[in-house]
């Protein structure tokens, strides 16, 4: 008996958390789309990087979200 | 079985149900502030309305203001309008942006961030083309400067209905 209370318990615990994840709505990204949320500062020197990257080591991608996350398009 | 309720549920409650071309915009309305007037969409009932959502951390929305307010300029006909309700986290953002990009049209704060989601709007800038009748008749999503032409066809096309 304790043990079906108890595995409800978690089983309810885990859905709680779950709900707990809210998708950040598109007029909610002021703050991430300012510059000092940004992972690498200056487009000039993010772009020269890639450059470098792609050029010698054909890489590219992989440094975050599209256009920074404000949800701009 | 129930993995599969259990995921079907969550599912369900991540579906976004925008609105879409064809349906009656939502009427809303927003409150006075020191900073800008009463609005509501009633105000502009039996004209042509751009309502642009917009943010001054948003690129696209700096690139469009002085493009929207210059076909304003140009169309010069009173049954057009563009309201442009901010959804900026504070004022002072909107207030230095307007300063920054000044216009003419109707620009209002939306302290409440009530209608972007009464408008379920899914990036910025998103702006609804709304007819004499009150019906969304076209959705942009975000703002390229040749996206101009097109929109000034679509408006007059509805301003000759």
């Amino acid at each position: 008996m304790l043990a079906t209370i108890m595995r409800y318990f978690w089983f309810f615990f885990c859905l709680s958390l779950l709900a707990a994840c809210q998708p950040v709505k598109p007029w909610q990204r002021g703050s991430l789309a300012s510059e000092q949320m940004q992972l690498y500062q200056g487009s000039l020197q993010s772009s020269l990087d890639d450059h470098v990257y792609f050029s010698k080591e054909a890489a590219s991608g992989g440094y975050g979200v599209a256009a920074g996350g404000c949800g701009c398009n | 079985m129930k993995t599969l309720l259990l995921l079907l549920g969550l599912g369900i409650s991540q579906l976004s149900f925008a609105l879409s071309a064809g349906q009656p915009a939502p009427h809303f309305s927003l409150s006075a502030s020191p900073a800008n007037p009463a609005l509501q969409l009633k105000d502009f009932q039996g004209k042509v309305v751009y309502l642009d959502f917009w943010a001054s951390w948003c690129p696209p929305c700096a690139k469009s203001f002085p493009l929207l307010n210059q076909l304003r300029a140009d169309l010069g006909n009173p049954d057009f309008e563009v309201v442009a309700i901010n959804v900026d986290e504070k004022i002072e953002d909107m207030q230095a942006f307007l300063r920054q990009h000044p216009v003419d049209f109707v620009t209002a704060w939306d302290k409440a961030k009530q209608t972007p989601a009464l408008f379920e709007i899914l990036g910025m800038p998103t702006a609804f083309l709304v007819d004499k009748q009150g019906k969304i008749r076209h959705i942009h999503s975000g703002f390229r400067r040749q996206d101009v032409s097109a929109l000034r066809a679509k408006i007059e096309q509805l301003l000759q209905e």
